[in-house]
């Protein structure tokens, strides 16, 4: 049977997938954060996952005003960088595994979670960065992706307590899916960043820390974190973070820290990323 | 988990220099999102740089709306129902990095933004709440 077996969260700033193909990611600015994903990079290489479940946000590139999904799961076999204004990164093809996505697409919804069904589309920065901060610069990637947009753009986005729970049935769906997969969950964006207004520049160390705290262990205590809170402490961006509570739903009742980092700043935006595993 | 949506919207105003993309914002800025989108296309970049104002003829967005993207007026962008990332296509277009575009919207030369940043960014103190001040 397909298994959970990690829990992967990491911020995925643009900026970082310039540094990767500019070749610029041991230089003074960029070095202190590359170096604290090299841990990981070691360890994706030991652990081969078959497939990543990547739950991230698309930033005006394959859905537009027209089109608002909540919750959209990526069926299809191959999805291309998008052009995001600057011409496509140049990275590879991302590889889908629609058997494993439509399975999951099917168990979510009699499970009550009404998910957009996508076939088609091209992924930018929030799904391509994450992979590139993982496995580096690969002629192909390592592994398929199953693709997880989740809106966090026009407001309301999903509650904390409904990515948890999601979270939750998406580590059932895995389960039963009858081919023995190595599945790994990564929840992406953040940390604490806003981008607009008089107030942009805001970062929050203590509060992302404390966040990163709640992770791990047997707490669900980040669940309940309200909408209002992430915009006053962490910035009008910071509510990104509720995608990473799909990941850590998806893990069970506790996890352990296999790795953590954090950096201030990478552009606007503060760098998070912790590695969890399920304790059962 | 149920929450009021009158008093959930509300206290978005209570966030000093931040403008929380509500439905209502999403509704107020439509055709300004989608115009800035279509710079997404090589081609329709071409357009634009060649004469800007003949291009925002084809979109129906109110003249308030065309002066500010006009005058690359962010704050007065979202302000008029304009997104970040939606507005991101505009300054792409223009070359600027996202910190550069987002500096325009602060009190702060682009310099002195960066610099801020590099220092730890700004400081949630006293930037979290107007009536509450903390």
């Amino acid at each position: 049977m397909a298994r959970i077996t990690a829990g992967v969260a990491s911020s995925h700033v643009p900026l970082l997938g310039v540094a990767v193909d500019q070749g610029k990611t041991g230089d003074d600015y960029f070095g202190p954060i590359f170096k604290g994903y090299e841990w990981t990079k070691a360890w994706e290489k030991a652990q081969k996952p078959d497939v990543v479940i990547l739950v991230y946000n698309d930033h005006a590139s394959a859905f537009d005003m027209k089109v608002i999904p909540t919750f959209a799961i990526g069926c299809g076999e191959r999805y291309k960088s998008a052009d995001e204004g600057w011409g496509p990164r140049p990275v590879p093809d991302v590889e889908g595994h629609a058997d494993l996505a439509w399975h999951i697409a099917q168990c979510l919804i009699l499970d009550e979670f009404d998910m957009t069904i996508i076939n088609e589309m091209d992924v930018d920065h929030g799904l391509t960065v994450p992979l590139s901060m993982m496995f580096g610069t690969p002629d192909a990637w390592p592994c398929k992706v199953v693709p997880l947009a989740v809106n966090v753009v026009t407001y309301p986005p999903p509650s904390g307590n409904r990515c948890w729970a999601l979270g939750e049935a998406i580590a059932r769906a895995v389960a039963s899916f009858p081919e023995d997969l190595n599945v790994q969950i990564w929840g992406t964006g953040g940390m604490s960043h806003q981008l607009q207004g008089p107030r942009a520049g805001l970062l929050n160390r203590e509060w992302d820390n404390k966040f990163l705290d709640l992770l791990v262990g047997d707490t669900d205590a980040a669940r309940h974190i309200p909408h209002i809170e992430y915009l006053r402490e962490t910035g009008s961006e910071g509510i990104e973070m509720v995608m990473w509570l799909i990941m850590r739903g998806a893990l069970g009742k506790a996890t352990k820290c296999l790795h953590r980092h954090y950096h201030i700043p990478c552009s606007n935006t503060a760098i998070g990323h912790i590695v969890l595993e399920p304790v059962e | 988990m149920n929450q009021d949506i009158h008093e959930y919207l509300a206290a978005f105003d209570d966030i000093p220099g931040t403008r929380v993309f509500t439905a209502k914002r999403a509704r107020q800025g439509y055709h300004l999102n989608q115009f800035a989108m279509s710079l997404m296309k090589a081609e329709n970049r071409e357009r634009w740089k060649a004469d800007e104002r003949k291009y925002l003829e084809d979109w129906p967005m109110t003249s308030e709306q065309k002066e500010a993207i006009l005058a690359r007026d962010y704050n007065r962008c979202l302000d008029l129902g304009g997104n970040v990332y939606f507005l991101a296509k505009v300054f792409s277009t223009d070359g600027l990095s996202f910190a550069e575009a987002v500096s325009t919207m602060t009190d702060m030369t682009f310099p002195e933004y960066r610099d801020m940043m590099n220092k730890g960014g700004r400081a949630p103190e006293g930037n979290r709440s107007i009536k509450g001040g903390y």
